[in-house]
Formats: structure tokens, sequence, C-alpha cells
């Protein structure tokens, strides 16, 4: 009893630390956390992600900004990259993979990448295409990495049209049930998600981390 | 005298540019583009091809801005003066390439269509302090791998006046080239009398896509005008402090002055831009930001030391909809861009962080851009001394509405802005039907839509445009244009 009390104790520091962006710290006591042989996943649930739950929902309050979410997450990834090697020993899965990109021939990456950096903190596995990816390459990333998601980008009205592209081959395939899709930028809307048969829509990173949440627990 | 307002002193603007110089000299840049790289190998500057990256010298920077023009001028399609980009001369263009139109009936936010570009060429046409058109909308109703030439299209068939526009990807500059051609008649004339600018833009930070360097290159050898668009955002891809961002939008910009000089010597060019601070609570780039228009206006004095004209996205607004925020913004930006002598200044009729063209603001603006054009003549002393006479004939009179000094004055000296803004007082505008600022843009704008005037462009090359459009359509598969409106 009393062991699981400082155990509580030591989980709670790495939270409050995590939210406080401090880096260091949360690298110190997630070190002494295993070495303390408290289960990995434990670690990861009540104390990196415990404290990024509470970031997020400040985040989504207004209360903090997102530079305090992204020192949050710099901090969670301390942890993180040290558990995951144990993890993945104990086959305990991820929160989930989410391929992202800006669709062909649009540059505009910005808001994306702000997507992709907000998902990392909040645990989700990304893998980034860039900008100007074609239709089949994020399907076919998608399938080769198992991901459940993704999430595609478009700034130019122009550009729009290859989110259906995407959406269309998922179809084709029968994919549409494992693999979900969420679009975002300042052309599309939610109507236009509905249009083209899209899972969801986000209008800024941490509705996207919402939304990508929901649609994981759906795929 | 004129009236004007400067941020920077010499000695600043002069560590700006040496830092941005050292950037450029030191950490280089990044251009996406093999001819471009080569070129610039070609005069002197580090390349690696693999990497897509470029070092330059002080001495090439040197040679780029040596051939710089320090004026140009625009020319109407009836090839008629309507710009001259020199000292402090200011013109406004209304913000361009919006995603939406808000539509001044509904007032709603839609997706627009050639009759909502039709219409917004029709109002622009009329408004006389706005100088040209931009290809301010991306009609829907078309396929979108030539939407944006398209615009250049619309434009040129239904409105005189020059045009600010660009290109969504490398191939279409052609077709936007053959349109000009076909207006002037020869390649020369257009050469002679600019009729467009185009607008290029690097990524921040320090790099140039393969598209937008290869627009700079394509227009440089055609002698079309081009203005450098460079975006920092300030606190996120660029310094938080307001001279971190300055120093970046210049070596950005310098970056684009030299592959345009470099590739024509003595090409026309806009030191231009659209910078914003970025808002970490929302993540949004505001462009009516106090900020943001600061960091317009010192650039303008940093372009203006090289000796170079200017432009910039100032005097438009975030506003979702035609309220006091959309006024206020555009207000400031509009008479801080004046001011400061900002030659080309894009804004009137933009909402949303340059996503909402309103012909409803559109209207709204060219009234406020005339009070601006009002308050740069300053105060100047007319007939004004000695002040016996006009006073003894006032006290003689007991007014002065029919002298002859106000009959000389009257016009000059006050702008009477209307009908959007009123002044009318309470009483009459409530006999008049107490129609708020709305319902009077909506007003004016259905008013000067009936008042449209088409252009006098001769019908031959008119036919010729519509050729032209039709040949480029029918490369993405599109048969039929959509229908016109008159
Ligand atoms: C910055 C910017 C640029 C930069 C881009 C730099 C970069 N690395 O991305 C530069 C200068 C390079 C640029 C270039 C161009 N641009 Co630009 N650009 C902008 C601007 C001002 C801001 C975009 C931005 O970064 N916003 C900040 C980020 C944080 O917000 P965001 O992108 O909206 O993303 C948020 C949400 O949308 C959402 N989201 C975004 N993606 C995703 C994805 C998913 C999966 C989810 C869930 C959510 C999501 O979450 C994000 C975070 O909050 C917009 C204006 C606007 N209103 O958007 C114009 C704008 C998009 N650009 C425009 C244009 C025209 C161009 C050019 C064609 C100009 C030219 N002639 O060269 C070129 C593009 C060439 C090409 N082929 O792509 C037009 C588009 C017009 C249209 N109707 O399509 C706009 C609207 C401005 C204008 N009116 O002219 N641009």
């Amino acid at each position: 009893m009393k062991g699981r009390v400082i155990e509580m104790d030591l989980l709670k520091q790495i939270s409050d630390f995590l939210q406080q962006g401090d880096d260091g710290k949360v690298f110190d006591l997630t070190k002494q956390a295993i070495e303390e042989n408290i289960a990995p996943k434990d670690i990861l649930d009540l104390g990196l992600i415990a404290g990024m739950n509470v970031i997020g929902e400040q985040f989504r309050k207004h209360e903090i900004f997102l530079p305090d979410v992204l020192l949050a997450a710099r901090a969670m990834y301390s942890g993180m990259d040290q558990l995951k090697p144990l993890l993945i020993k104990e086959g305990i899965p991820s929160a989930g993979k989410v391929v992202i990109g800006t669709v062909k021939g649009d540059l505009h990456d910005i808001g994306k990448n702000l997507v992709g950096i907000m998902l990392r903190g909040a645990g989700f596995e990304v893998i980034d295409l860039g900008k100007g990816v074609f239709a089949e390459q994020f399907v076919e990333t998608a399938v080769k990495e198992q991901a459940k998601v993704i999430g595609m980008s478009a700034l130019l009205t122009t550009t729009t049209p290859l989110m259906k592209n995407v959406t269309d081959l998922l179809r084709e395939n029968g994919l549409n049930n494992q693999i979900k899709t969420i679009i975002g930028g300042a052309p599309v809307s939610k109507e236009f998600a509905q249009e083209i048969g899209a899972d969801a829509y986000a209008y800024d990173a941490a509705k996207a981390v919402e939304c990508v949440k929901q649609l994981i627990d759906l795929a | 005298m004129r009236p004007t307002v400067t941020f920077l002193n010499d000695r600043l603007i002069e560590q700006i540019i040496s830092e941005a110089r050292q950037i450029l000299c030191v950490l280089g840049v990044e251009i996406h583009n093999k001819g471009v790289l080569s070129l610039l190998s070609d005069y002197g500057a580090r390349v690696n091809m693999k990497t897509y990256h470029v070092v330059f010298t002080q001495e090439v920077i040197e040679a780029a801005l040596k051939t710089v023009p320090g004026s140009f001028k625009l020319f109407d399609v009836m090839g008629n003066e309507t710009h001259n980009f020199s000292k402090h001369r200011i013109h406004f263009t209304p913000g361009s390439a919006a995603i939406n139109i808000l539509d001044h009936r509904s007032q709603k936010i839609r997706k627009p269509s050639t009759k909502d570009y039709v219409d917004y060429v029709k109002v622009v046409s009329q408004l006389e302090n706005i100088a040209s058109q931009s290809t301010a909308l991306i009609p829907d109703d078309v396929h979108e791998g030539f939407s944006d030439s398209y615009r250049l299209f619309l434009s040129l068939l239904y409105c005189e006046k020059p045009v600010v526009t660009g290109t969504f990807k490398a191939e279409s500059f052609t077709v936007m080239k053959d349109f000009q051609v076909a207006v002037r008649g020869t390649d020369k004339a257009l050469v002679e009398k600019p009729l467009s600018i185009f607008s290029c833009c690097p990524t921040s930070p320090l790099k140039w896509s393969d598209v937008t360097s290869q627009n700079v290159v394509d227009c440089a050898k055609y002698s079309i005008p081009v203005e450098f668009i460079s975006m920092p955002l300030s606190g996120f891809v660029a310094p938080v402090t307001l001279v971190g961002t300055l120093i970046q939008h210049t070596a950005e910009t310098l970056s684009g002055i030299i592959i345009s000089q470099l590739t024509n010597p003595g090409a026309p060019i806009l030191y231009g831009g659209s910078p914003a601070i970025f808002d970490i609570r929302y993540e949004t780039t505001p462009m009516g930001a106090v900020e943001t228009m600061m960091v317009d206006c010192a650039y303008n004095e940093i372009g203006k030391s090289l000796g170079i004209p200017t432009q910039a996205y100032i005097s438009l607004s975030d506003a979702k909809q035609l309220d006091a925020q959309a006024g206020i913004e555009s207000g400031i930006g509009a008479v801080l861009a004046a001011l400061s002598g900002i030659n080309n200044i894009s804004g009137p009729g933009m909402l949303d962080f340059e996503s909402c063209q309103s012909l409803g603001k559109l209207v709204l603006d060219n009234e406020i851009c005339g009070m601006v054009f009002r308050l740069i003549e300053g105060i100047e002393p007319k007939e004004d001394f000695p002040a016996l006479p006009i006073f003894q004939e006032l006290l003689k009179e007991g007014h002065l509405l029919i002298s002859k000094h106000t009959r000389t004055y009257l016009k000059d000296e006050h702008f009477f802005p209307g009908p959007v803004i009123n002044r009318s007082n309470r009483a009459r505008w409530e006999d008049e039907g107490s129609l708020t600022l709305e319902d009077r843009a909506v007003n004016e704008v259905e008013k000067l839509l009936d008042n449209y005037r088409p252009s006098e462009l001769t019908d031959n090359i008119k036919r010729e445009l519509v050729s032209l459009m039709e040949r480029e359509a029918q490369r993405y598969g599109q048969n039929n244009l959509p229908e016109r409106p008159e």
C-alpha cells in the first residue's frame, strides 16, 4: 500500500513537471520510475498522458496557449523516448498512427505542421509526408504503416479536389472502415468534408486532436 | 506639407540590411528550382544542387541591387497611364485571391462563381480611389487547373484597370502572358506599357519553391512587374521581435530581387510583402494587428532606402463581416500605409485573414481611401495670407458659402465621403429609412452594378482573349466556359 502511494506521488510529479514544461525533470523522474520498476504502462498513463490531458483541456479552454502545449509536449517526449522500447517489448500499442500531409499542388504546410506537432504531443505517432502529396501516397503509406487515420491539409481552393481522390480511393479499395480521414485548411469546411465523404473536419490543431481521438476509437 | 510617419531611423535600417545580407552570405536560402540555381551559380553564388541550397556573396547582392529600377508605371488596357510607382505616390488595389465571397445580398459566406467575379470587376471598374483591379476571387465553376488564369481573363474582358495577379502553378504563366500580349499587340508593347503585376512569394523561412521562383524568372524574362510577397510570421516561422521579422523579410526579399535582376537586369519590381504576427491564442495570422501594420510600414522604409518602390498587404481586416472591426482595422491600415508612402496598397474589400472578399466592404473602403488621399495632401496655405480680406468678407456677408474663395477651394480642401459613410443628421437618417452601414453598402453595390459600362477594349481583342481562354480550358478537358454576364 505504502509503495503504491510513493509510486502515485512520483507519477503525479511527472505529470506536474510535464505541465510546467520541465523536460529535464520529466526525463529524470521517468528514469527513476523505470528503475523503481513501476509498470511502463502506468508511467505512461498516470504520468505522461495524465499531464498532457490536463494541458489539452486547458488549451481547449484558452487558458494556456500553443507554446505552453509545445513545451509540455517536449517534456512528454523526454519521458516517452525512454518508455517506448519498454512498451513495445510488452506489446502495448501506441495511441495510434496518423499519416498527414499537404495535398499535391499546394505548398502551404504551416497549418499541417502545427497539427502534426499537436498530434505528437497528444501521444499519436505521426507520419508526415510533407507537402505536394499524391492521393496514392496517402493511401499506400497508411496501409503500409497500419495507420488508422489520414489527415489532409489544403490552403488553395484549387487543390481541395485531391482530398476527394483519397476518400474515393479508400472506398474503392474497401479501406474506409479501417482508415478514417480528417481534413483541414482555410478553403475546406464541415460541409465539404461531408460532400467528399471524409470522416471529419477540424478548424485548428486542438480540435484536430479531439477529432482524431474520436476517429481512432471508431477505426 | 505632406504628413508622414516613420518607424526606423537610418542607423537601424542600415543594421537590418547589413544583418540580412550577412544571412544571405552565411546561411543562404533554399531554392527548389534547378534552373534558378544554375543561373545563380553562373553569377558566382555557391550552389549545392543536391540540397537546393545557395549561399550568396556581397558582390551578387550588390550587382542585383544596382539594376533595380527606382520607379515604373502601369497602363490600363486602353494604354492610358494609371500608376506611377515612384517616391511616395500611393495607389490602392483590392486584397487579392480570396477563397470566399461575402454575398452582399444574403450576408452569407460562400465560394465565388464566374458571376461573382464579374460583379466584383464591374464594381471595381467604377471605384475612383482604387486604381487597379486584383484577381481577387477564385471562381468555383471552372476546372481548378485554370482557375488562376481564368481570373485574369475575366478581368481583362470586363474592366480597363490594370491588374494585380499571380499564378497558382508555373504552367499558368504562358496563357496569362499571352492574354496581356493580346491586349497590347506585341511583346515589345507589353514591355513598354506594363498591364499587370504578379505576386511572387518566398516561403518563410528563407526558401523558394519551384513554382514561385519560376514565376519570378518568367515575369523577369518578359519584363512583367513582380511584387515580392515575403510572409514571415513573427514568433512562429520568424523571430518574435519586429526587428528580427524585418531582418528575415529583408533577406527573403533581397533573394527574390537577385533572382529577378540576374534573369533580366532592370526588370520592374515592387519591394512588397505580407508579413504578420502569429496569434498564438488562435493559431492565426492577423493582418489587422497593429504590429503587422508596423512591420509593413517599416519594410517600406527599408525598400525606399534601397531606392525601390514598395507594396504591402495592409488596409484589410480579419473581421468575418462588415462590422466595426472591419472598419477600424482597414482604416488604421490605410492611414498608416498612406502616411508611410507605400506605393501599392493591397487590401480593400478583404476580410478574414485574406480569405474573404466583400463587395460591400470594397465600396466602404473606397471611401476610406478617398479620405486617406485627402489626408496626405496635408495642410497647405492657399489664398490664406493676408487673412484680413476673407474675414472682412465673412463679417460683412455673415457667411462664406458662396464666396469666390470657397468656390475655388472647396473641392480641394474638403473630401465628401458617402453614401456608405453617412453624415446626415439623425432625423434625416431616420426619415431615409434608418439604413445601417451594411444596407447603405449593399445599395451602393447594386447601384454600381446597374451603372456598369463595358470596357472599351475592341471586340477583336475580346474575341482573341476568349479563344486563348477556351484553348487553355480545353487542355484541362473543359470544352465550354461558364456563361458570362453581359
Ligand atoms: C502563410 C501563407 C503563405 C505562405 C505559406 C508558407 C508555408 N510554409 O506554408 C507562402 C508565402 C509560401 C504562400 C504562398 C502562396 N499562397 Co498563401 N497564404 C498564406 C496565409 C497568409 C496564411 C496560411 C497560414 O499558414 N496560416 C496559419 C496556419 C496556422 O493556419 P492554417 O494554415 O489555416 O491551418 C490551421 C487550420 O486550417 C487547420 N488545418 C490546416 N491543415 C490541416 C490539416 C488537418 C488534417 C486538420 C485536421 C486541420 C488542419 O489547423 C491549422 C492550425 O490551426 C493564407 C491566408 C489564409 N487565410 O489562410 C494565404 C493563402 C492561403 N495563400 C494564397 C495564395 C494565392 C498563395 C499563392 C498561390 C500565391 C502566389 N501567387 O504565389 C502561393 C501558393 C503556391 C502553391 N502552389 O501552393 C491564398 C489562397 C487563395 C485561394 N483562393 O486558394 C490565401 C488565402 C491568401 C490570399 N488571399 O491570397 N502563402
